[in-house]
């Protein structure tokens, strides 16, 4: 502790003398729709720029239908789906406590989103919604289910929640893995995700 | 109201049309312009080297020879910006902050206060690229950056565009430095050249035949980039253009 | 800037047979010389145009994103005042932080010095017998000399996010902030993983080189010991930190192994949540102009049956801090938004810079650890000012940049030919009769002397560019004697003579 106490008495010693009080932060968004269907739509927008992409459950069509006809081009032939939603069983169960070394093999993962923000397409999850947090990095493409009621305006409405204060781990997605390190040239999937996919679907509507 | 003309060393030497072009001009407008013959610098050079008390007696004989004036008006943004804002390795009396605090640029004199509407006598039939100095653009105000959210404005383009003939055009960025720097440009050479290079090279492209600026260190630094590299491209001093000279 | 077509392999072939531009690091007690080094850059000029042009793009895609938020220069307003009052009250901030951590699970240490952070490391990967790390990018680190110390002692140090891999696996320091391999063309790249992850040396694809690293890695981070971030931010309220990645390396580092080390500097602070809106909204959009990264990450405590611990470092933080003209650098966020910005950045490269921090930031944050190495750093520069207007917590970086040439050379820091040199002008222009003297050589050598004297080595204007002409009829001195002068009663004042061609 003493590295503790010598570091503080020395920002005592110099810190500046000035009368600077914390600003209020506004919210900054009068602009946006007060409703969510307003919001949705900036929402996938602003995913799209991100390289994230929404999907929607054709009249008929089951959630997982609607995940393998999104993916379709993309998936091994029999992919292995790791859901963290009641709405879709999925072929391989996440438990709190497994070695997110398991997760390797991955191919898609099902998961909800906590929330949205609509200014830029971002979905926050928590380690309640990740059940092993590694399962939103270590799959080759994430679906993401998003209750349109559950989106704010924007980052400060974002920050303004307490999502923060009680979980371990809170993280916002906007779109999937990507780079650009290579000559400038926007690569998906760098380390992470190759892909995210939002599909609109409410806490109550059964998949 | 009496306005000393502060001629920097450069345009002294090798640009004396400029200092010609602003004391006519300012003469047109009916301001009463004295040239204090013993003049020489603002101190710049040691400053913007870091030297400032190299800087002290330059800046003390600079202070004895405007104090007497209302108003001290210079062609030259980076020397306005040296005794306006940089102007410390001396005393600051009340003759110094006079001096400092009534240090006019020619754009921002004629724009600011003289308030000018109209250059009669002016006419130029060729395409312009104006090259914002950073320290007139940044320093003392003479636009809106291109970095910077708000409403555009520019105080020399605003004048430029009175004059009969000319036609603005605009380099693909729109006020990044040439690379004069002061000292820089000496002791960075290579990096000064290209971004020289550079810089014509952007305002050709744009179809300028002429830069102009009100800085003409940064003119001086293109000119010699240019002919270096044989470009075509012409530079003339805004005062000049405003003040009527043909190409 | 044009983007390469990624379906074409080998689409810069001059490139390929233009080296990469390589740099030797100044010995212990040298000044770096970034001149030189910018000439060595420039040398190779595909590299230094492609580099120019890359690093404009961040810029002009940063100018789209603010100029597309009406609040944008407010934002700036509020990060800047929230990281002043932040550092004026850094003491309660730093502790309310570290007592909330502690609360949190989080072990806690504190490091006065890059040797501290180090060691401390060090010890906690030797209690839990750490052999394979991998971490995301971390200045601080960089900083700390972390990678190389932990070489030493035998601790392999994987870097995950991909630009700071490529400079890993090259040897190399990182040249930007944000993106450390902006300095390299695909071709460099290909080569580089050609040797050391055994890639298709013939195959410059982005998507091809990307995927193969991405192979390489991925059993790298199952197999690690421990992960290892820096933090963009750290929350006293909470406790927490957040750190803001484009891959999503960093959520792996912390997320897969058991253990997870943080290495935090403490400036890193702000006061509350709410605060971060400001930050977020500002940090990527300065950076990359993209509206946010791909994640932001906010890390409060262990995941069950995990290990998190927090090292908070100072290194000279503390110290700074008291520097009245240069203590606001330490609201910097590191968005390398004054790099893209800085016209001397763009055309010299990173490593010209030498040191860890470049570019602007680097100007003022380089000499703040080792005043004579990096003592030619400030004059690397126009003091144009763009980076200033561009830094979205509003450090005066080059009003910084100016104040440190002063400090520089009041220390005795610049070398002692330019300092006389600047004596002796100084001299000559507080008299006007050596004035004119001077300006009358100057004129009489222009226009006497043959090319070959005055575009000699010794003239550094002249290596570049060439000489004003000499005007005919003399200077403007000449001109308002002879025009003006005689025709005015000013010409009786015998005094305005300076005797210079009377």
């Amino acid at each position: 502790m003493k590295g503790r106490n010598d570091i503080l008495a020395a920002i005592r010693a110099n810190k500046p003398a000035l009368k600077a009080p914390a600003p209020e932060v506004p919210s900054f968004d009068e602009a946006y729709p007060t409703d969510t269907t307003g919001l949705w739509p900036r929402f996938a927008d602003a995913l799209a720029l991100m390289g994230g992409s929404v999907a929607e459950i054709q009249e008929g069509q089951s959630l997982e239908d609607c995940i393998r006809a999104t993916l379709a081009d993309r998936l091994p032939e029999q992919p292995i789906i790791a859901s963290a939603v009641p709405e879709l069983t999925g072929n391989r169960r996440l438990r709190e406590h497994d070695n997110p070394k398991t997760l390797h093999d991955i191919d898609i993962a099902v998961l909800r989103a906590r929330f949205g923000v609509a200014e830029t397409g971002s979905v926050c999850f928590t380690e309640k919604e990740l059940i092993v947090n590694a399962v939103a990095y270590l799959a080759q493409h994430l679906v993401v289910l998003l209750d349109p009621a559950e989106l704010v305006t924007n980052i400060h409405r974002a920050y303004q929640r307490d999502d923060y204060k009680n979980a371990r781990y809170t993280v916002f997605h906007t779109g999937p893995s990507a780079t650009a390190d290579i000559e400038g040239v926007l690569v998906r999937g760098a380390q992470g995700v190759r892909s995210l996919t939002v599909i609109a679907a409410s806490v109550d509507t059964p998949g | 109201m009496q306005i000393g003309l502060f001629v920097p060393c450069f345009i002294d030497a090798f640009y004396p049309e400029v200092g010609i072009a602003t004391l006519e001009l300012l003469e047109r407008f009916g301001c009463k312009v004295d040239y204090p013959f013993d003049q020489t610098c603002c101190g710049q050079p040691m400053v913007n080297a870091g030297c400032h008390p190299e800087a002290a007696a330059t800046e003390q004989h600079f202070v004895n020879q405007f104090e007497k004036y209302d108003v001290i008006v210079a062609p030259s943004g980076s020397c306005v910006h040296q005794v306006r804002d940089n102007l410390t390795a001396i005393k600051q009396t009340d003759k110094v902050k006079h001096v400092r605090t009534n240090t006019y640029e020619l754009v921002e004199y004629l724009h600011d206060v003289l308030k000018v509407d109209a250059f009669p006598w002016a006419r130029f039939e060729h395409r312009v690229g104006y090259h914002d100095s950073c320290n007139t653009l940044r320093n003392l105000g003479h636009g809106q950056p291109s970095e910077l959210h708000g409403k555009y404005f520019s105080k020399p383009r605003a004048l430029l565009e009175k004059v009969a003939g000319l036609e603005l055009v605009a380099p693909s960025r729109p006020d990044e430095c040439c690379g004069f720097g002061g000292t820089f440009s000496v002791t960075e050479p290579e990096v000064s050249g290209q971004m020289g290079r550079d810089k014509i090279a952007d305002h050709g492209r744009a179809g300028a035949e002429y830069i102009v600026s009100a800085d003409t260190s940064c003119l001086m630094h293109q000119q010699g980039c240019a002919k270096r590299i044989g470009a075509p491209i012409r530079f003339m001093h805004i005062a000049e253009i405003l003040n009527g000279a043909a190409a | 800037m044009s983007t390469p077509d990624p379906t074409k392999t080998i689409n810069s072939p001059e490139a390929t047979r233009e080296s990469a531009p390589r740099f030797t690091k100044a010995k212990d007690g040298k000044r770096v010389d970034h001149a030189a080094a910018a000439k060595q850059f420039l040398d190779s000029p595909i590299h230094a145009k492609s580099h120019d042009e890359r690093v404009w793009a961040m810029r002009t895609k940063r100018d789209k994103q603010a100029h597309a938020i009406e609040e944008w220069e407010e934002l700036r307003d509020l990060a800047s005042q929230i990281k002043t009052h932040t550092l004026t009250h850094l003491d309660e901030y730093l502790e309310q932080f570290a007592d909330n951590a502690a609360a949190n699970g989080v072990r806690v240490h504190w490091a006065a010095d890059a040797a501290d952070h180090n060691r401390i490391v060090h010890e906690i990967f030797n209690d839990h017998d750490v052999k394979k790390v991998i971490k995301s990018k971390s200045m601080l680190m960089e900083e700390c000399g972390f990678r190389h110390y932990m070489e030493g002692v035998g601790i392999e140090i994987v870097e995950t996010d991909l630009g700071e891999r490529i400079q890993q696996l090259d040897n190399e320091d990182p040249s930007h902030v944000v993106v450390p391999s902006v300095h390299k063309m695909r071709s460099d790249v290909a080569k580089v993983f050609a040797e050391t992850l055994g890639s298709d040396p013939d195959n410059d694809d982005a998507h091809y080189l990307a995927g193969r690293q991405r192979d390489a890695t991925r059993p790298l981070i199952l197999e690690a010991d421990a992960g290892m971030t820096g933090a963009n931010f750290a929350v006293a309220e909470t406790g927490g930190f957040i750190v803001c990645t484009n891959e999503g390396n960093a959520d792996l580092s912390a997320n897969v192994p058991n253990l997870h080390v943080a290495s935090i500097g403490i400036e890193k602070l702000v006061p509350r949540m709410e605060d971060m809106g400001v930050f977020i909204r500002l940090l990527s959009r300065s950076a990359l102009g993209s509206p946010i990264t791909q994640y932001t990450s906010h890390f409060r405590a262990p995941r069950a049956g995990g290990e998190m611990h927090i090292v908070l470092v100072d290194n000279g933080r503390s110290k700074r801090l008291g520097q009245e003209k240069f203590w606001s650098s330490l609201k910097c966020i590191r968005c390398g938004a004054c790099m893209n910005t800085c016209p001397v950045f763009r055309r010299s490269g990173g490593l010209s810079y030498g040191a860890t921090y470049t570019g602007p930031l680097g100007l003022i944050l380089d000499p703040s650890f080792d005043a004579h190495r990096y003592s030619n750093l400030p004059f690397a520069s126009t003091l144009n000012g763009s980076c200033t207007n561009v830094c979205p917590v509003k450090i005066n970086i080059h009003e910084q940049i100016f104040e440190w040439r002063q400090v520089l050379a009041e220390d005795g820091h610049i070398p002692w030919a330019k300092k006389s040199a600047l004596a002796a002008a100084g001299k000559v222009l507080a008299d006007p009769k050596r004035y004119r003297a001077a300006i009358r050589t100057a004129q009489s050598a222009l226009k006497h002397l043959p090319d070959w004297a005055v575009y000699s080595q010794l003239n550094a204007w002249g290596q570049v560019r060439d000489m004003p002409d000499v005007p005919d009829g003399g200077s403007f001195h000449d001109w308002y004697r002879k025009n003006r002068l005689h025709k005015t009663e000013a010409a009786d004042t015998a005094t305005h003579d300076s005797g210079d061609d009377s």
